[in-house]
């Protein structure tokens, strides 16, 4: 259906893609696999119409085509989903799907009636039960989610790109996703799909394309390949994800939480966590695993001191009571938080590697009410050598380096603060295999030094290689306990589950 | 690769100095067109008229360095000028009382300052404690502080100041203006808060990513009403150097000066949605900005045109720092 032949672009002398060449097939679902700065969402890009300056042609449907700009792509049939969503939050379900497409009736006037019944044949499609009229923003992000494909879906695309679809949302909402593929499949839809989860490529791609360093490395049917046949083709080499072997059992409560409970910020008798308590022993890796909005982020986020007004309950650090008002507390108490959403939480992504660093520990780096910039760059250089962050200088802006970069300088950051007690969220999100193994490896080793560790995740294997103890957490309970060696993705994801009553 | 590199660290310092190249050609341009623009005499008339937006403009630098916005700095630069004339004149005399407390030169520029600080505060608290966004809280604080002026004032300039009060704003120290001398300080002592300090740093940060400032542990509001009242200050700065050069304190002293000083930060290449510009940079802006309006001046255009050719140049600046920070 669509042919792209030696594409090759550069963004100022840098060479993004070179020569790829991929051909997309109707009725398929076709797996783009690749490590970050691959070169996936470049390509993506040009297909539909955000960069018209390449080398080499597109020939879709026969015919060779360039693309000035998204709405020519869009309309000759091409959709991209995009990974960040692309949603007006005050605008309601119906006037986001319908945004640039609206519907008139015959006096030029807004058919809000048609709009909202073709709306709800869509969202009854994508079997998403909310009122064509909601809000987005009070929309939980899986739910955005859906309405963002739904707006895809609208304009009757032939080719439908979908950029890590599955990232943001829910086990079941992830079936009904795959439900849909299907069904567009047998449409003879052609598919593109893009994800860092293989194995969901493996339930739902019939063909991949394999990327690595902007070079199409091969392309073939899914058929026959395995997890290991596709890493190695992605990064080139054999990799081992890293397993956690001792477990530091019985070990001293370094913090312990009780009865921790948080209401909703608008819906006061409403509990986002009910009467939590566990405890974290001293170099204990501790997994928190749960679904999306299952409360994972909530509980970091009151622990650190962020909605002192609305939860209850007691933490003690060392054995210590501990009063955490605020994140200054929480820093001063020994913890340290990497958010989930490194861009929107994490970092300043204008400011530099360093100072990116060192804000947690400015008190550390002044002399006499001045900042040591000497001081600065080697905190700075002591953290980019240990953690190994792949930067040009430490005066890179953090917005220039990629996931895994990223991800360390946050990490970095946080150790700055000699923390005993360290609180990953979803810490390998969006990054890709090569970079979540330094990481993986990262995070024994600072487990292994005596740090703490509680990791919450989405990601069942991530969980199950690293960690010592594992709760899952459903709809704000803690459902289950796992010690590292009864625990099983099967068992793990049944806890996990919400049960409908 | 290296070369690559090379072309774009020369692209990016171009980009620095662009805006000290635009003065010059300024410069050039208009000293080639009248003869009086290149004298001692004009040089200094225009660093004495400039000190004023400089020192608004270093404030306005820092608040919006945090994402926020001062529209209150022309008002409150005219009350504080009118507190310390007022005080100076006047003094406060509670008859009922039998009390009369007279003030030195001192006494009343530290009351104005005080003045100057305590309004900023207002602005930060009603900013950082109950959400108002900046614009709104310090749009009421412009037609607050205007009103305080008229009431203090009763409408009418207090004129009639102390002759050594005057020496404030006209006076000269080794050849060199007073005014530009307390400017000079202002910008040096702001370019090390900015560059060199803590709280520097988390105004970047705080610009740049509140969400990552907070969950860094720094306390955004205490550092958000810090910078406000720094710009309180620094307006009181300006309305005292203000009320000395005319050795008058005017009720409408300031009108419009906000706009003088967003533009000065803006040309100076700060970004109105925070986190990325200098202090540096706001003085040139200042400069360049003065430089134009004295031009302009020499030159005899019709104030009218001065306006148009002033809107312009802000625009102008802008689209060019668009440009250059999309090469990033």
């Amino acid at each position: 259906m669509l042919v792209a032949e030696n594409i090759t672009k550069k963004f100022s002398g840098v060479t993004a893609l070179d020569n790829i060449c991929m051909e997309l097939h109707a009725g398929k679902v076709n797996a783009i696999i690749g490590e970050n700065g691959a070169g996936k969402s470049t390509l993506m890009k040009i297909l539909s119409g955000v960069y018209s300056a390449y080398d080499g042609r597109i020939i879709f449907k026969g015919q060779p085509v360039r693309f000035q700009n998204t709405r020519q792509a869009q309309a000759a049939g091409i959709a991209i989903i995009h990974q960040e969503l692309n949603l007006v939050p005050y605008l309601s379900v119906t006037e986001n799907i319908f945004l640039g497409r609206e519907l008139s009736t015959a006096w030029g006037i807004l058919d809000k009636k048609l709009m909202r019944d073709k709306t709800l044949q869509l969202l009854s499609k994508l079997k998403l039960s909310v009122d064509p009229d909601t809000k987005i923003a009070t929309l939980k992000v899986g739910q955005q989610q859906v309405v963002e494909i739904a707006k895809a879906l609208l304009c009757d695309a032939e080719v439908i790109i979908m950029d890590e679809p599955t990232s943001a949302i829910s086990e079941s909402e992830v079936a009904v996703l795959f439900d849909i593929i299907a069904q567009l499949r047998s449409e003879g839809k052609a598919i593109v799909y893009i994800s860092h989860k293989l194995d969901e490529l493996f339930t739902i791609a019939d063909r991949y394309v394999v990327l690595r360093d902007g070079k199409t490395i091969e392309s073939g049917d899914m058929k026959g390949m395995t997890h290991d046949s596709i890493i190695q083709k992605m990064v080139g080499r054999e990799i081992k994800i890293a397993r956690r072997t001792n477990a530091a059992a019985g070990a001293d409560a370094v913090l312990s939480v009780d009865n921790l409970s948080l209401k909703h910020a608008e819906r006061k008798n409403e509990l986002l966590l009910k009467h939590i308590s566990f405890t974290l022993g001293k170099g204990e890796i501790l997994g928190i695993f749960g679904l999306m909005g299952a409360g994972r982020t909530e509980l970091f986020e009151t622990i650190f001191g962020l909605h002192t007004k609305r939860s209850s309950g007691t933490i003690q650090i060392n054995g210590k009571p501990t009063d955490v008002k605020c994140p200054a507390d929480a820093i001063n108490a020994g913890l340290a938080l990497v958010p989930e959403d490194r861009k929107k939480d994490g970092l300043v992504l204008g400011l530099d590697v360093k100072t990116n660093i060192s804000l947690t520990t400015l008190q550390q780096i002044q002399r006499m009410g001045l900042l040591d910039s000497d001081k600065e760059s080697q905190l700075a250089k002591k953290y980019i050598n240990s953690l190994g962050i792949k930067s040009s200088s430490q005066q890179q802006l953090a917005k220039n380096l990629s996931g895994g970069n990223q991800q360390k300088i946050v990490l970095a950051k946080w150790l700055a603060t000699k923390p005993a007690i360290l609180l990953l969220d979803e810490p390998t999100r969006g990054i890709d295999i090569h970079a979540k193994n330094e990481l993986y490896k990262l995070i024994l080793q600072l487990a292994e030094a005596g740090l703490s560790i509680i990791i919450a995740s989405s990601e069942l294997p991530e969980i199950l290689a690293l960690c010592n103890r594992i709760l899952v957490i459903t709809e704000g309970n803690i459902t289950a306990t796992f010690a590292a060696a009864d625990a099983t993705e099967d068992n793990i994801l049944k806890a996990a589950i919400p049960k409908t009553t | 690769m290296e070369a690559i590199i090379n072309h774009k660290n020369y692209r990016q310092s171009l980009a620095k100095f662009q805006s000290l190249i635009a003065l010059f050609l300024l410069c050039v341009v208009i000293s080639l067109l009248s003869d009086k623009f290149l004298t001692a005499t004009n040089a200094w008339n225009v660093m004495r008229q400039i000190s004023v937006n400089i020192c608004i403009s270093v404030g306005m630098t820092l608040v919006v360095l945090t994402a926020g916005i001062d529209l209150s700095v022309g008002s409150v630069l005219a009350l504080c000028g009118a507190i310390t004339a007022g005080l100076l004149k006047n003094g406060i005399a509670l008859p009922s009382q039998n009390l009369y407390i007279g003030f030195t030169i001192m006494g009343a520029v530290l009351a104005g300052l005080l003045a100057g600080s305590l309004l900023g505060w207002f602005n930060g608290w009603a900013i950082t404690r109950f959400k108002v966004p900046p614009f709104v809280a310090t749009l009421a604080m412009l037609t607050i502080a205007r009103g305080l002026t008229m009431l203090w004032t009763k409408g009418f300039p207090i004129t009639g100041l102390n002759e050594s009060f005057a020496y404030l704003g006209t006076g000269w120290i080794i050849g060199i203006p007073l005014p530009v001398w307390i400017s000079g300080f202002v910008v040096f002592v702001a370019v090390i808060i900015t560059n060199k300090t803590r709280l520097g740093r988390y105004i970047y940060a705080i610009g740049g990513n509140e969400n990552a400032a907070t969950l860094s542990g720094i306390n955004i509001k205490k550092i958000k009403v810090i910078v406000y009242s720094i710009a309180g200050v620094l307006a009181a700065v300006g309305g005292i150097l203000v009320t000395s050069r005319l050795d008058a304190a005017q009720p409408n002293a300031g009108t419009g000066y906000e706009l003088d000083s967003i533009a000065a930060v803006v040309i100076g290449g700060t970004s109105l949605s925070g986190g990325r510009g200098t202090v540096l940079g706001t003085v040139l802006g200042a400069i360049i900005i003065g430089v134009l309006n004295n031009g302009l001046v020499l030159l005899n255009v019709s104030p009218f045109w001065q306006q148009v050719v002033k809107g312009f140049v802000i625009l102008i600046a802008v689209i060019i720092d668009k440009a250059n920070s999309k090469n990033d």
